[in-house]
């Protein structure tokens, strides 16, 4: 995507430049080998890589920052002339003393951390902190200019500049206005350069998508360089104009962003690619085809579709921060695009795809289905439209039926209504706090708390897992969101997948070891990780290692709790690679609870989204993708970055 | 604390590697982190504190087996008048000071460790419930806890030894028990923090009863905190005995204790200090050293590797 913006040049061509840039580990291995980048002014250059690349340690140095026990190794950082407005030659911002550096950050070269609510200081009003940046570097001749600025800056990131609103303290505000607080903070003093540092995770969608219009106008505007660091590639399509693809310490990649992330030259950037889930589903991610990919690229068995049908993203990207998108067909209405595919859907064949969207239209007018009857037609349509399913289900494996959840008067569940099919993936959408957990820990036994039926093949199961049965508790099983949690780093990783099998009994611990070893194989860990410990194991193999637990003892029933949320891109397409194998290997019947909209048509059939406790859209992913009823499901639809 | 089976672990990929393959979920072999025990010895404090400690032991261990052959003189028997001044001399009965010395010490010992397991365990125990059940199960320890923690050691080590009489299980007993709270503070912290870890979660999930959740997932979780409070009870425990000695509420004349020993022979400081000054100088000695010992234990499980690793940017 190209900025249209037109700016007044900057009286430099390039803010600061880095050349060869190498650091290690004292002692040790290198950590950046000559890395060359250059930030210019009014434009933004992403930084993208996985966990562990180093492109935070080579944001850093820019500031001649380096975390303890690195040591340079060699290379420049150079700050042009004209860029600060405490040196007016150029120089090499490696060679400074600390003190002389110490001038330059917050000032000329500004910082965004990563998690607002830790780095803003609680104990200060959010008019001081920004005022505070302002003494330290001396900006403005008196107290009411400093005044004026802070004001003006916070209208700059979109927030209310009154008295009032600078007197409030970090805590009073949400995640996202403590993240533009501290944009604030950092574009106060006008700086020459900014970075920042993955901004945006841990915001929802729509806040991400304000935070990202708020960086990108700001930049653009003021002629600030910007480094934007970050390992989601969507986010880096809405708001980079370059890109440079850190690999293991050494930039693989670089170019304007419309090449590299849509004509990619090297094997890593298309392997990154490849794994970024689209809404549309139109892209194999993880080595196989979505779900339920949208109609017009239906039927991934059938390759009638053709590669020229124009690409159809259009209300999701139409208010990106770019607000023009070239090359789409952005100015088709939404109603106009939902007639044309469902008239692709029509002609591509297949009678059962054809008559879905006016059946499951009547079935989900009500907006919930509270009555069984709908659910029956709604699913007696979903077989139809999986021809993959091979097993047809009369009924839900696991059905949940009113279920409620109150402490207090904090009600967290208010009467769901959701069936598991077997073989089938129901995806449970929903922001943090919307109670998605506590309805995926309900079902599994782990929350005892509720009211209402959890029924498994309609027995009504007990509220607790200890006051279930062995087979109950074998049938339903539970993966936990944080793989660096979920396992005992001080027993093996065959102690701790024994333990299923062993409370389930009546296997001898060498049946058990073999049980645990061919789950491990089924995860592809191998059974060579029986002896490790997960402190061995990379965030991937451990939810790998999760998985198989899981597996161990042959459920009917996967629930997975925000499996991929703490793995990167890569490794959360091959986790979800591995769940989709397995659902067609062994018919499980999967809950998937996600925050992370875009991997709806990847991995589900049916797409649940909840609320505040409630199911406000509920049905086919591909229906509610295309007809949202709730104005939540349809804002995340419009905020969700894509390529 | 874990035990390092050396298995082979994948070879790291080269860092330039040619394109295509990026399976991004390699295995980090260094990740292992160095044994705690070797984190322990390369601590300067554990190596010192492990040698004066191991000399004390060694007085108090082997002492009693030559007291006669090598000393001449039993630690009871008569070898002279008193407050001689000789090599160490004889005490205010006119007894060889060195051979009371030598088969005084194993009894302090042997009570001071007896003492310390009795407390952390106990407090071990009662502090892992406290953590992992909540509700009114936490109310009632921690509460029974602070009450005691409001009496002061040794009152009440005193008030126990006066009822009950001076004997040795009443000593190991009392101390213990003064113990647990602190100890079951300082784990009840810990075990919250376990608690609240999804491993354990997962156990509960798959039913697994509470004993081995508590044995299998907590216990090994908390190894650290564990290891620094036997090593900090320990000390605290010699130091009691000993005062309780010398105050005259633990050992009984005639038998042969540092602590009775300091109180027998402190009228003749100035005339034959070493009565005092042997005893005393063991009783700091091994201190200092279960205290370094202490020190190291808290350092390794911190994940310090060396001693010199702290120093700033």
């Amino acid at each position: 995507m190209v900025s249209t913006t037109t700016v007044p040049k900057a009286t430099v061509a390039t803010a600061i430049s880095v050349r060869d840039l190498s650091l290690g580990v004292q002692g040790g291995d290198l950590i950046l080998k000559d890395v060359d980048f250059d930030l210019t002014p009014g434009r933004i250059l992403a930084l993208v890589g996985e966990s562990g690349s180093g492109k935070t340690t080579a944001a850093l140095a820019c500031m001649n920052h380096l975390r303890t026990g690195l040591e340079l190794r060699g290379g420049s950082v150079q700050l042009h002339e004209g860029a600060s407005r405490f040196f007016n030659q150029n120089m090499d911002l490696l060679t400074l003393s600390e003190k002389q550096v110490r001038k330059l950050r917050g000032g000329t070269i500004a910082y965004v951390p990563q998690d607002p609510a830790l780095s803003l200081n609680g104990a200060l009003r959010v008019g001081e902190q920004i005022h505070e940046v302002l003494c330290i570097h001396e900006f403005g001749r008196n107290g009411r200019e400093r005044e004026a600025r802070v004001a003006e800056v916070l209208e700059e990131v979109g927030l209310p500049s009154t008295k009032k609103y600078q007197r409030r303290y970090p805590h009073q505000l949400s995640g996202g206005q403590q993240q533009r607080i501290g944009i604030a903070m950092a574009f106060a003093c006008r700086p020459a350069v900014i970075i920042l540092d993955e901004p945006t995770t841990g915001l929802d969608v729509a806040t991400q998508d304000l935070v990202l219009k708020t960086v990108y106008q700001l930049t653009t505007k003021h002629d600030v360089a910007g480094l934007y660091i970050t390992h989601d590639l969507a986010v880096v399509a809405q708001v980079a104009n370059d890109v440079a693809v850190m690999l293991r310490g050494e930039i693989v990649e670089r170019g304007p962003a419309e090449k590299v992330l849509y004509d990619p030259d090297h094997d890593y950037t298309k392997t990154l690619l490849a794994a970024v889930p689209d809404l549309q589903g139109e892209r194999a991610m993880g080595g196989g085809p979505a779900v339920s990919p949208s109609a017009k690229v239906r039927a991934p068995w059938d390759n009638s579709h053709d590669d020229d049908v124009p690409v159809a993203n259009s209300g999701q990207v139409a208010d990106s921060a770019r607000g023009a998108n070239d090359g789409r067909d952005n100015a088709r209405g939404v109603g106009q695009h939902d007639a044309a595919q469902s008239a692709h859907g029509a002609s591509s064949g297949a009678t059962a795809v054809a008559a879905e969207p006016a059946r499951s239209d009547e079935a989900s007018r009500g907006g919930e289905r509270a009555a069984s009857s709908t659910g029956d037609t709604a699913q007696v349509h979903d077989r139809a439209a999986s021809p993959t399913e091979t097993k047809p289900a009369n009924e839900p494996l696991v059905a949940v039926r009113d279920l409620r959840l109150a402490y207090g008067p904090a009600v967290i569940l208010d009467g769901i209504n959701l069936d598991l099919v077997e073989g089938q993936t129901t995806m449970l959408l929903g922001e943090s706090g919307s109670g998605k957990t506590t309805l995926s820990r309900s079902i599994a036994g782990l929350n005892a708390a509720y009211t209402g039926e959890v029924l498994l093949e309609g027995n009504v199961l007990a509220n607790g897992t200890r006051k279930r049965s062995n087979e109950d508790r074998r049938r339903i099983q539970y993966i936990f969101q944080s793989p660096f949690s979920s396992l005992n780093p001080r027993r093996s990783i065959g102690d701790s997948l024994e333990v299923p099998l062993e409370m389930s009994g009546g296997m001898s611990r060498k049946q058990r070891r073999a049980a645990v070893a061919d789950a491990l194989d089924a995860v592809r860990l191998g059974r060579s990780y029986i002896n490790r410990r997960p402190g061995e194991l990379s965030g991937g193999e451990r939810q790998r290692a999760a998985v198989a637990r899981a597996l161990v003892n042959a459920p009917s029933v996967l629930v997975c709790d925000e499996i991929t949320s703490a793995l990167d891109v890569s490794v959360q397409a091959s986790v979800i690679e591995l769940l989709r194998d397995l659902q067609r290997e062994r018919g499980l019947a999967m809950l998937f609870v996600t925050h992370n909209i875009a991997l709806a048509r990847h991995v589900s059939h049916k797409l649940a989204v909840l609320e505040k406790g409630r199911l406000v859209d509920y049905g086919p992913t591909d229906h509610v993708l295309r007809n949202p009823q709730h104005g939540y499901t349809k804002s995340l639809l419009k905020h969700v970055p894509t390529l | 604390m874990s035990a390092q089976n050396h298995q082979p672990v994948t070879p790291e990929t080269p860092v330039t590697q040619p394109a295509a393959s990026f399976e991004p979920a390699e295995s980090r072999g260094d990740a292992r982190p160095v044994s705690f025990f070797r984190r322990f010895l390369s601590q300067p404090e554990a190596k010192f504190g492990l040698v004066l400690t191991g000399l004390v032991l060694l007085v108090a261990i082997a002492g009693p087996f030559v007291v006669p052959a090598w000393t001449g003189y039993g630690p009871t028997s008569y070898a002279g008048k008193p407050f001689q001044y000789d090599i160490f001399g004889t005490d205010n009965l006119g007894r060889d000071v060195l051979s009371r010395f030598l088969e005084g010490g194993w009894r302090l010992l042997l009570y001071s460790a007896l003492a310390t397991v009795l407390g952390v365990g106990l407090g071990t125990v009662l502090g892992m419930l406290a953590a992992f059940r909540g509700g009114w199960m936490d109310s009632a320890i921690m509460r029974t806890g602070d009450v005691l923690l409001a009496i002061p050691q040794l009152v009440f080590a005193m008030l126990a030894i006066t009822v009950l009489g001076p004997q040795g299980w009443v000593l190991v007993v009392v101390i213990g028990i003064t113990h647990a709270p602190r100890v079951a503070r300082v784990i009840r912290s810990a075990t919250s923090g376990v608690v609240a870890e999804d491993y354990v979660l997962a156990s509960q999930m798959y039913a697994v009863p509470q004993w081995k959740i508590l044995g299998r997932d907590v216990v090994p979780n908390i190894m650290g905190p564990l290891m620094v409070e036997m090593g900090l009870r320990m000390t605290y425990s010699i130091g009691a005995v000993a005062s309780l000695s010398f105050l005259g509420l633990g050992m009984q004349p005639p038998t042969a204790d540092w602590g009775l020993m300091i109180n027998e022979n402190r009228i003749a400081l100035s005339l034959q200090p070493w009565g005092v000054i042997l005893p005393v100088i063991a009783i700091a000695i091994l201190t200092v050293g279960t205290n370094l010992i202490a020190d190291a234990v808290s350092g390794a499980s911190a994940g310090r590797t060396t001693g010199s690793a702290r120093k700033d940017k």
